[in-house]
């Protein structure tokens, strides 16, 4: 019996990853939405590894489901309120939401389609040490410059977001 | 018919103008955000697939870790952002946010 499962993987996955940021545009309670966006994010490493992309699968679960989810699941708790105070909130723009979304995915179909794709599937390898490499000596200023992005972004959170009593 | 390159940039596609839907829609300061990430997500998708079918090395993955260290970066001075005006306007909603004294 010939089992299609990359083609099953695929479409199994994309669902995975498009219903969910559907439901993300839509739904009302932000902690809800918080989660419906880990099951995208979660879709995502999927297609990381159905691609052969084994580390980054990995590094997308540990980096963005376990550091920047946790992240926004804190901001979400730390900026409840009850909406009844809400004073001058307006309601979602659905309309304008869709119909920018629909204008530029209809231009990007238009191009994908036209476009004559040289490609040609390499065999998937274990890419762990390769990423290793090139970090080193191909990428090492952008690893180098990425460092210090991170040790900015660190100090210059925690000081925007502190408590300014006595000022 | 065999997975090819293209299906993968469809649903990067798809997956970016739900993300431009998200951040143009949504009135909650960390639904903003979570739009932007799903479109850093989305260029993500692409970089990978290009990697595998086109050019055959790692360059494609690495430039996705980079992506992913700044998005990062970024989700944390945004909710640092967000965090201070809260400490004035009391609300996450960017509508309330519309004043430039406190």
């Amino acid at each position: 019996m010939n089992v299609p499962f990359e083609a099953l993987l695929f479409w199994t996955l994309a669902v995975v990853t498009i219903v969910p940021a559907v439901v993300v545009l839509f739904v009302k309670d932000i902690v809800r939405l918080a989660f419906w966006f880990l099951a995208t994010l979660a879709g995502v490493a999927g297609i990381y590894l159905l691609l052969g992309a084994d580390f980054l699968a990995f590094t997308q679960v540990l980096v963005y489901i376990g550091g920047i989810l946790i992240l926004i699941l804190f901001g979400v708790m730390l900026t409840h309120r009850d909406p009844l105070f809400m004073k001058k909130g307006k309601k979602e723009l659905f309309v304008p939401g869709v119909i920018s979304g629909a204008i530029i995915l209809a231009l990007l179909v238009q191009v994908i389609g036209d476009t004559g794709w040289f490609s040609s599937p390499h065999e998937p390898k274990p890419t762990t040490a390769g990423i290793g490499y090139a970090l080193l000596s191909d990428f090492v200023l952008p690893f180098e410059v990425a460092s210090i992005v991170l040790l900015v972004a660190l100090v210059g959170a925690a000081n925007i977001a502190r408590r300014r009593d006595a000022d | 018919m065999a997975i090819g390159l293209t299906h993968y940039l469809f649903l990067s596609a798809v997956l970016f103008c739900l993300g431009i839907a998200v951040l143009v829609a949504r009135r909650n300061a960390i639904a903003i955000l979570v739009g932007l990430e799903l479109m850093l997500n989305a260029a993500g998708i692409n970089f990978v697939a290009f990697s595998r079918y086109v050019t055959g090395g790692v360059e494609g993955q690495v430039i996705t870790v980079f992506v992913i260290i700044l998005a990062a970066a970024e989700v944390a001075i945004a909710l640092g952002i967000v965090l201070n005006i809260f400490q004035h306007v009391n609300s996450a909603n960017v509508d309330e946010a519309d004043s430039l004294r406190h």
